[in-house]
């Protein structure tokens, strides 16, 4: 188990300064996220140009795994189709939960994400955001749990 | 008037007056997991509070039983049958001193402190309230003290009140009074604070509460491992708590209920075991205890139980007690030397708990980063996400000590922190 392959560098200077941490007053949607387990909370915000995602940010508090896969999650999807977004949410989904499935130089800034499939109870940490995201492009009403 | 014994023999009571230390490292050894590795690192178990770890005795105590004694309990005439009712109800006996209840009759066997609580909620409080009665807590509870009343609240109509708490983490007397009402039909507070580690004046909020004729339940499930229980001496009604945070196993603990009011109390669960006699038209519902125990009970549970009742007790509440409180008070002073590091719950009397957050890392990446270094403590809400809201945090990090923990783990835990600062912060 070696921690700096969960704390990279990345992870910690997006957990630091996270990127697109904003709220958005004219999003086309939105939606809340929450860990109950740890605590984190996040609300992410879109909006849509067309089919693609024109602008996204995010507000919350939560650990640093959490706070920087949000960070990393508005800036790999922004420009992306609504579909494009959503095969990126599959990857990072394989790439946190099985070892060999998806190469991970396809996800770009997102492969800093891959230690964390070596400690299993900090996964969900890092997938709360993309679930959230999820949640917002398909309109759903419901805080999105972890639980 | 141990000072005055004290004088008259100054040589032979100085002993009494100050117990002897614990020798940490002898007692360590009574606890095999203590010697196993975390990541290439001696384990360092800091958390105690959310269930602490097994002397050999224990182990030992639930093997045996299992090697040569189980049958089940109250049922079969034959040899192992009676052997292992013997040992049950030898272990009923062990827990009825423990905490000084007048009859065996008051010890009931139940999983934990929550279902102790649940019992106490559906069995004497929903039947008895209604419309417009309350039901008191304080701020500190344990969900486990919160939802079982809100559950009868939704049942009955009654009101939950709850008494706030002050900024070092103490429940506010002043308020409680004021609180005090009519309508206040039962008082379910918390021993210690399995967040914070505050220690209740109890018998102060006993006595106003009996004063008008409150029944009061309490949830020790944190004070059983801390302090010596004597639920006659508190006057308590209730007293609820759980085996595996006293160096127990899961899955069982004790509700101790006064008789007269177990007495008029209607069966919680129906089942074996809990009757005298049943046919289609009536049942007849078996005496004190049993009336409250259906079905077959865990039986190594109470055993295992019984056995880490009598480690406690040799090793003394007292001696335990006060190696806990020098882990406490050299774990406070250290931690708050950290920079940036704030201690959440400062209390006057406190368990071995130190509830704290440190600037720029979150509790869930300290409790990682201290798990690569060996260290396990508790990080999130405790179980008590009303405290949490009410200093305003997630959740906190929190290590809880045990009288087997040692100075030198204090260290390590501290190290572990300014590693996480440095990596984090």
């Amino acid at each position: 188990m070696d921690l700096k392959n969960l704390y990279r560098d990345v992870i910690v200077d997006h957990n630091r300064n996270p990127r697109n941490f904003r709220p958005m007053a004219d999003a086309d949607r939105h939606a809340e996220g929450f860990n109950p387990l740890c605590g984190d909370r996040l609300t992410l915000y879109v909006k849509l140009d067309g089919d693609r995602i024109g602008d996204v940010s995010f507000q919350g508090s939560g650990c640093a795994i959490s706070v920087a896969s949000a960070s990393l999650l508005t800036e790999s999807v922004k420009g992306r189709t609504v579909a494009e977004a959503e095969l990126l949410f599959e990857r990072m989904h394989a790439l946190l939960t099985r070892d060999d499935d998806v190469d991970p130089a396809s996800l770009g800034k997102l492969a800093a994400l891959s230690g964390v499939r070596e400690f299993p109870a900090r996964v969900k940490c890092a997938s709360l955001c993309w679930h959230t995201l999820d949640a917002a492009l398909h309109r759903e009403a419901e805080p999105v749990s972890t639980e | 008037m141990s000072t005055a014994a004290s004088i008259a023999q100054p040589g032979s009571c100085a002993a009494q007056a100050a117990p002897s230390p614990i020798d940490v490292e002898a007692v360590r050894r009574d606890f095999p997991v203590l010697a196993r590795e975390v990541n290439g690192r001696p384990l360092c178990y800091l958390d105690n509070a959310a269930s602490s770890q097994h002397p050999r005795t224990v182990i030992d105590a639930i093997s045996r039983y299992y090697e040569t004694s189980h049958a089940n309990v109250h049922r079969g005439v034959h040899r192992l049958s009676q052997e292992a009712t013997d040992l049950f109800e030898g272990a009923r006996e062990t827990l009825r001193r423990f905490v000084n209840a007048r009859s065996t009759r008051e010890v009931i066997f139940v999983r934990g402190t929550t279902e102790a609580v649940n019992l106490v909620a559906q069995s004497y409080a929903r039947p008895r309230l209604g419309a417009g009665d309350e039901i008191l807590i304080s701020w500190l509870e344990h969900h486990a003290n919160i939802v079982p009343w809100q559950m009868v609240c939704e049942q009955t109509g009654a009101k939950l009140r709850v008494i706030p708490i002050t900024r070092s983490g103490e429940v506010d007397f002043e308020a409680f009074l004021g609180l005090l009402s009519e309508r206040t039909r039962l008082l379910a507070l918390g021993h210690v604070s399995n967040a914070l580690g505050t220690v209740l004046p109890v018998q102060e909020f006993i006595r106003e509460a009996k004063r008008r004729g409150i029944p009061v339940l309490l949830d020790g499930a944190q004070a059983v491992p801390h302090l010596r229980v004597d639920v006659q001496a508190l006057g308590c009604d209730f007293y609820a708590f759980s085996g595996h945070k006293m160096c127990g196993p899961t899955g069982i603990g004790i509700l101790y209920g006064r008789e007269a009011l177990l007495a008029e109390m209607p069966p919680w669960q129906g089942g074996g075991d809990m009757i005298l006699a049943v046919s289609f038209e009536r049942t007849v519902y078996n005496d004190l205890p049993y009336k409250f125990e259906a079905g077959t009970p865990h039986i190594a549970g109470a055993i295992g139980l019984a056995a880490a009742v009598d480690y406690l007790e040799t090793l003394g509440m007292e001696r335990i007690a006060a190696a806990e409180h020098e882990l406490l008070r050299y774990a406070t002073s250290r931690l708050g030397d950290l920079p940036g590091l704030e201690i959440i719950g400062t209390a006057r009397d406190k368990a071995a708990v130190v509830s704290f957050t440190l600037a720029g890392v979150h509790p869930h990446d300290l409790g990682t980063i201290l798990d690569a270094e060996g260290v396990a403590i508790r990080t999130g809400h405790h179980c008590a996400m009303p405290v949490m809201e009410f200093y305003g945090v997630p959740a906190t990090a929190r290590a809880s000590f045990a009288f087997y923990n040692t100075r030198a783990e204090v260290d390590r835990l501290v190290d572990a922190v300014a590693v996480a600062q440095e990596m984090l912060g």
